[in-house]
């Protein structure tokens, strides 16, 4: 056959598209958020306090869903400590942003913008944002580092075990910054204090004092970074392996897939993401950055999303994460009882839908389903024996 | 030397309770092979109908009721009561997923833990106010050992858990039904091909951790008088270092439990009094860590080998 007749490669003009508008249009949308927070925009554009601390809420839960899911829905390996990794990225990039910006220019919180007036990009954002970004991903980088540290040991441990090592990790780590020492305000005192003290002086019980760079922008932004990752990484050849992890691991191994490399792997690219998510979440809340948030309770409520939404599922794990953070808000008279809902829901959920929501579906999936379910009379029925020709080539398939 | 008498005494204490929790962690693992993270909650629920049960009949002090009476009543009183509510979790609960993945009950056991530890915190329950346990016994200086004062409580409290633990491992190694519930943990099928049901030993199973739980947390209140409100962070924390004492001492095995759950005990105490006190959780972690990376079997733990 000529060559030409088989165009299995794609124009590269898709190419291109694919791999630039999701992104771009994540940082247009992140850009459009902020302007609505701002009051960029006319009236009914405009986003009130409350909407704007639910969606800031809502994208931080996003991140750490997303971000767990790699870990416990693709690879199926149980992870209770992602608050852990949470709590580091929040005290690593609130270290370099206050500490930082104190001896780059003397005083710990720079706001000031880039321009008064003019295009929002540069009225919002100062040096200091430029600062936070690096913190963002100073601790981003740290938390990915324990991951790999933590991950470790998932090589030899199960299940359970895994799960009791995770969680004796994050707790571990919210001691350590529960008892750290007071932060240094006075500039004396930072110019005489070593790197050590300075590492030491995270705020013990309260870390008073992170500045206030979150906003719409950057969480949307990351969120729309962590989504891209999670869905490339789910249709590679890496996603691949963690779910033949998830499925058998010792028929993945058999199969030549290095379990051992694939599942430090998820651990590190999770808490990375997760890291970030402590990094915006330190500079969302600012003065009363508390370890005792980031502890288990914390990590059990990721978990809850995860496997609300379908262990495996990005969208499950966005939904489940969104619905989960407005729920609160809407039942507020029942605030006693938002937990043991949460408790009553994840037992239903394991024993009538123990695969969640979605399960291993993308909204791409469900769309796919939804069709086939509108058109079934045309395909899937069983023809009764003699309606068809009798055709003597073609595999009879019922 | 008095401090180090002082802090044995206070870590066999302590360690006694880590051990009658470690025993129920560590039977229903051995039956079910499943780690019941709700079963750190029936502990706190043990110490709070303990409570519950001495407030209500108004005994306030060792006056108003002698001691011979009050504490049997008390502790049966709690240990029935979380008993049953064991056995009710089993069913409502675990039962449904008995043939599941093992991921899908563990998360169960942990929305039953937490729907434990947020039940308890209505007003119609038990609130979210720390409550003081009544001091049913003359808490006096039973002897002295080179300058340390052993007091009652640790008296009774260590007494009456070798006791407990006279009676399980009576019950698990010298009677028939001890028979059947180690033919049970080792295969549900052979078992009841022998005429064991193994819905009832499991149902049994839950009782007995239950209730050795109970009776660790009345011990524990009679203790550390002073109860935090329930669901708070130490009931949490007290739970998972009892759990870790299982996994240490080798989760499955009777022994192993007993050892560990004295261990971590010691370990905590002396760890906060020689080291730091501020880092007091870290330690138990620290050794968790340690043993699984080690021995993951933990002490006395014999290693699975996993079919393929």
């Amino acid at each position: 056959m000529p060559a030409e007749e088989l165009n299995t490669q794609q124009s590269p003009l898709k190419n291109f598209l694919r791999s630039t508008v999701p992104l771009a249009s994540g940082i247009l949308l992140a850009i459009i958020l902020l302007g609505m927070d701002e009051g960029a925009f006319p009236g009914f554009m405009s986003l009130t306090g409350f909407y704007s601390k639910v969606l800031k809420d809502i994208g931080i839960a996003i991140i750490l869903a997303v971000s767990l899911n790699i870990v416990n829905g693709y690879t199926g390996q149980f992870s209770l400590g992602h608050a852990g990794f949470m709590a580091i990225g929040a005290y690593t990039s609130v270290l370099v942003t206050f500490y930082g910006s104190f001896a780059i220019w003397g005083e710990p919180n720079i706001r000031e913008p880039f321009a008064e007036d003019g295009f929002i990009l540069l009225t919002q954002f100062g040096p200091g944002d430029l600062l936070f970004l690096g913190a963002l991903l100073a601790g981003g980088l740290t938390a990915a580092i324990m991951g790999y540290i933590v991950g470790l040991p998932s090589l030899r441990l199960r299940g359970d075990y895994l799960a009791i090592v995770t969680l004796g990790f994050g707790e571990i780590v919210r001691v350590i910054f529960q008892n750290t020492n007071q932060v240094i305000r006075k500039s004396e005192e930072f110019e005489q204090a070593s790197f050590f003290d300075i590492l030491q002086a995270l705020g013990g019980p309260y870390f008073s004092g992170a500045p206030f760079y979150t906003n719409l922008f950057w969480i949307y932004l990351f969120v729309a970074i962590t989504i891209i990752v999670a869905y490339r990484l789910k249709y590679s050849s890496s996603g691949r392996a963690f779910l033949s992890i998830r499925d058998d691991e010792i028929a993945a191994e058999s199969m030549g897939v290095n379990t051992a490399k694939y599942k430090v792997r998820a651990f590190v690219i999770s808490a990375f993401f997760a890291g970030i998510a402590g990094g915006l979440f330190a500079h969302l809340i600012g003065v009363t950055l508390n370890p005792k948030e980031l502890a288990f309770i914390k990590s059990v409520e990721i978990v809850i999303f995860v496997v609300l939404g379908g262990m495996g599922s990005i969208t499950g794990s966005v939904v489940a994460a969104t619905g989960l953070t407005i729920l609160p808000e809407l039942l507020r008279d029942l605030a006693q009882y938002r937990m043991i809902i949460y408790a009553l829901l994840l037992i239903i959920v394991m024993i009538f839908r123990p695969q969640g929501i979605f399960g291993l579906n993308e909204i791409s999936d469900v769309y796919r389903w939804i069709k086939r379910k509108m058109f079934s009379s045309k395909s899937g029925n069983a023809k009764p024996p003699d309606s068809s020709p009798p055709d003597g080539d073609k595999e009879v398939s019922s | 030397m008095t401090q180090f008498i002082e802090n044995l005494i206070n870590g066999l204490s302590l360690g006694s309770y880590y051990a009658l929790i470690a025993l129920g962690y560590t039977m229903v693992y051995g039956i079910l092979k499943f780690i019941n993270f709700a079963h750190a909650n029936i502990f706190m629920l043990g110490a709070w109908f303990s409570w519950m049960i001495a407030t209500q009949f108004g005994w306030t002090d060792a006056d108003s009721i002698s001691p011979i009476i009050s504490i049997p009543v008390v502790m049966i009183g709690s240990m029935l009561l979380c008993g049953i509510l064991g056995v009710v979790i089993e069913k409502l609960a675990y039962s449904p997923l008995r043939n599941a993945d093992r991921l899908n009950i563990l998360i169960t056991a942990i929305g039953v833990s937490l729907l434990l530890e947020n039940a308890s915190q209505l007003d119609k329950l038990f609130g979210t106010q720390p409550e003081r346990m009544p001091v049913l016994f003359n808490n006096s200086t039973v002897l002295e050992i080179l300058g340390a004062q052993l007091l009652m409580v640790d008296l009774i409290g260590i007494t009456l858990a070798i006791f407990l633990m006279l009676i399980l491992n009576f019950l698990i190694f010298h009677t028939k039904l001890g028979s059947a519930m180690r033919a049970v943990s080792f295969s549900h099928q052979n078992a009841s091909l022998m005429g064991i049901s193994p819905n009832y030993i499991i149902a049994l199973t839950f009782f007995i951790g239950s209730t050795l739980a109970a009776a660790a947390g009345f011990l524990y209140s009679t203790k550390y008088v002073a109860l935090n409100a329930p669901g708070t962070e130490g009931w949490v924390l007290l739970g998972i270092k009892a759990f870790v004492a299982a996994v240490v001492g080798g989760i499955g095995n009777i022994k192993g439990a007993v050892v560990g759950g004295v261990l971590i005990g010691v370990l905590e105490i002396f760890g906060a009094s020689y080291l730091s006190s501020q880092y007091r959780d870290l330690y138990v972690f620290v050794v968790l860590i340690v043993v699984l990376l080690v021995k993951p079997t933990g002490i006395f733990g014999k290693p699975e080998r996993e079919k393929v």
